[in-house]
């Protein structure tokens, strides 16, 4: 494949921050990552979906300069991480999936040292790290010791540990993991937040709060990138060709697959029926004037939508390697 | 950037009650020494008034207690380095300071630094009691300085040993086992070579002797200053020190 790099940096101008070109990663015989190719965008937050041990976290810690990759190259704001790993990392936020946290010090302590680590100016360390605090809601802890705080506040205090020095990118490796619901909304809301002025990629196997939170989807199965796409385009994906309808006087199923676009009829246990229909020719309209004209007293119309899971599920087993849609396109 | 890592490092040591009992301990069995020295040193005053060059305060108690003092610090300098890296590694808080614009050797330089500044105040408080003298009488000051630069490059290198040890594991435990074991290995290459010709030749006890680490210190303790000696300690302390962050880059290689 092309190798030169400098080709890239100036292809990197201005929309892709980040840039991971065929990465391999071997653990002995193991292969945890294999071709793995994707680009990150300016302000865009990418979910990083999959099964346990698909691969996640070793993307992540490779992307983070933790790690170093078998084969293959990561250039982040241009600038390549095996290189240069002191630029690189200035530009980058990490929390792992246990978060870094010496459990001696304050919150305010350790937040100071990462800023420092980070080195942000003297004059604005503190107001980096009040900033951090609050966006991460832990003003009012500040002066606590971080192995008195309960799991969700950690994870508050790992998640300020990467964004102290409002890096452009922020990696969080399950960020929501061990917390409670109204914490995970928090946190969902946080990400939310940073995606304006930071570029994040969050892993998870948590698959609503892919929708909840992510601009775009890529889900990795034993190594392999097996689905690149955006939230529009996964939505579109689980458009489902079946909808569910209950009528109190049903006509005969005949007269409903005669109906323009129905394909069959399948009547269910609790007298409501399922319509399947080719795609993209809903038969919805039709049926409600028919309803109307006929008095078939339709009260309920359910588009059927394909959950995530069922799309997850059904990419992780069925296609090894079939849908990588490559965003070089 | 290393001296943020030092300083942390230092606080964090001074936040768990490791430190001050080490320092406790070392300080006790140092000064009930000391005390026993003087002791000794009084009882047979009147005696060495009499002789013609015979050893002074500095010679019969400053020199001894320095010599106890290496010793006790090789037991005791392994419990204070093996968490060095093996914790950070157990803890996975070293993925903070891997993922933050910093250099392996400046993680490692920060680390000696950090670890170095707690052995140089323990080393201030062993210093204190042959000072202490000075209330009294006089002490031979270059002996005095000359051993306690000794004494001082022995800890560096001690120090250098046991970060080393402590980036190869993640169990303190261990590290603390291989720093001690490695130590006192190197400090009884000596023997061998004083016991000669039995099992090993002349010519590589006087290798091995050349390279134990008390055989460096007993001149500079007895006030006899060599530059070899220094510049032994000083690329002792330089090879693990960089064997260190190989040692640390290549966590993030193969496992």
């Amino acid at each position: 494949m092309e190798r030169p790099c400098f080709m890239y940096n100036g292809a990197m101008s201005n929309d892709v921050l980040v840039r991971v070109e065929h990465l391999f990663r071997y653990y002995g015989d193991i292969c945890a990552l294999h071709d793995v190719t994707f680009d990150i965008g300016k302000g865009e937050v990418l979910g990083l979906l999959g099964p346990n041990g698909a691969g996640k976290s070793t993307t992540m810690q490779i992307l983070s300069g933790n790690l170093a990759p078998s084969a293959g190259r990561v250039w982040i704001n241009g600038i390549d991480i095996l290189d240069q790993p002191k630029l690189a990392k200035a530009a980058l936020g990490y929390l792992p999936d246990q978060p870094p946290l010496y459990r001696e010090l304050t919150v305010d302590e350790y937040l100071n040292y990462c800023a420092r680590l980070n080195r942000i100016p003297r004059d604005r360390r503190d107001a980096a790290v009040d900033k951090a605090k609050q966006r991460c809601g832990l003003t009012e802890v500040g002066a606590r010791l971080i192995g008195n705080l309960s799991k969700g506040y950690q994870q508050r205090v790992g998640i300020a540990q990467a964004i102290v020095h409002t890096p452009v990118l922020v990696i969080l490796d399950e960020p929501t993991v061990g917390l409670d619901p109204i914490q995970v909304r928090e946190i969902r809301a946080l990400i939310r937040e940073l995606s304006g002025e930071h570029s994040v990629i969050l892993s998870t196997h948590i698959l609503p709060e892919v929708q909840a939170t992510c601009d775009r989807v890529q889900i990795i199965n034993k190594g392999r990138l097996v689905l690149n796409d955006s939230i529009d385009g996964l939505l579109a994906r689980m458009q489902s060709s079946s909808m569910l309808v209950a009528l109190r006087n049903p006509p005969p199923v005949l007269e409903l697959e005669s109906l323009p676009g129905v394909r069959s009829v399948a009547p269910l246990p609790d007298g409501r029926l399922r319509l399947h229909y080719f795609p993209d020719a809903s038969p919805a309209q039709v049926l409600v004037e028919r309803s109307v004209q006929h008095n078939w007293g339709l009260y309920e119309l359910t588009p059927e939508r394909m959950s995530l899971e069922e799309i997850f599920v059904d990419i992780t087993r069925t296609e090894p390697h079939a849908v990588v849609a490559e965003e070089a396109a | 950037m290393m001296f943020t890592i030092a300083a942390r490092e230092l606080r964090s040591l001074f936040l768990s009650p490791l430190a001050w009992s080490i320092m406790a301990v070392v300080e006790f069995i140092l000064a009930y020494l000391y005390l026993a020295q003087i002791e000794t040193f009084m009882q047979i005053q009147p005696r060495l008034a009499g002789l013609e060059g015979a050893p002074g305060v500095t010679g019969l108690v400053v020199v001894p207690l320095f010599g106890s003092a290496a010793i006790v610090l090789l037991l005791v300098v392994p419990l204070v380095t093996m968490r060095l890296i093996s914790e950070e590694r157990r803890a996975q808080t070293i993925s903070l300071l891997f993922s933050a614009p910093v250099s392996m050797s400046e993680i490692i330089l920060g680390k000696y630094f950090g670890i170095m500044a707690f052995l140089l105040l323990v080393l201030a408080m062993i210093a204190l009691m042959p000072l202490a003298l000075l209330l009294g009488g006089s002490i031979d000051m270059g002996m005095f300085l000359s051993g306690l630069l000794g004494l001082t490059l022995l800890l560096a290198s001690f120090a250098a040993v046991g970060l080393f040890m402590s980036t190869l594991t993640e169990q303190p435990a261990i590290a603390a086992v291989g720093s001690f074991g490695m130590l006192l290995l190197l400090w009884m290459l000596d023997w061998a070579g004083n016991a000669g010709g039995g099992v090993v030749n002349e010519h590589v006890s006087g290798i091995l002797a050349y390279l134990s680490l008390l055989r460096h210190y007993e001149p500079l303790l007895k006030g006899v200053f060599d530059s070899a000696d220094v510049i032994y300690y000083l690329l002792f302390i330089v090879l693990f020190l960089g064997l260190s962050v190989r040692r640390l880059d290549a966590d993030r290689l193969q496992h």
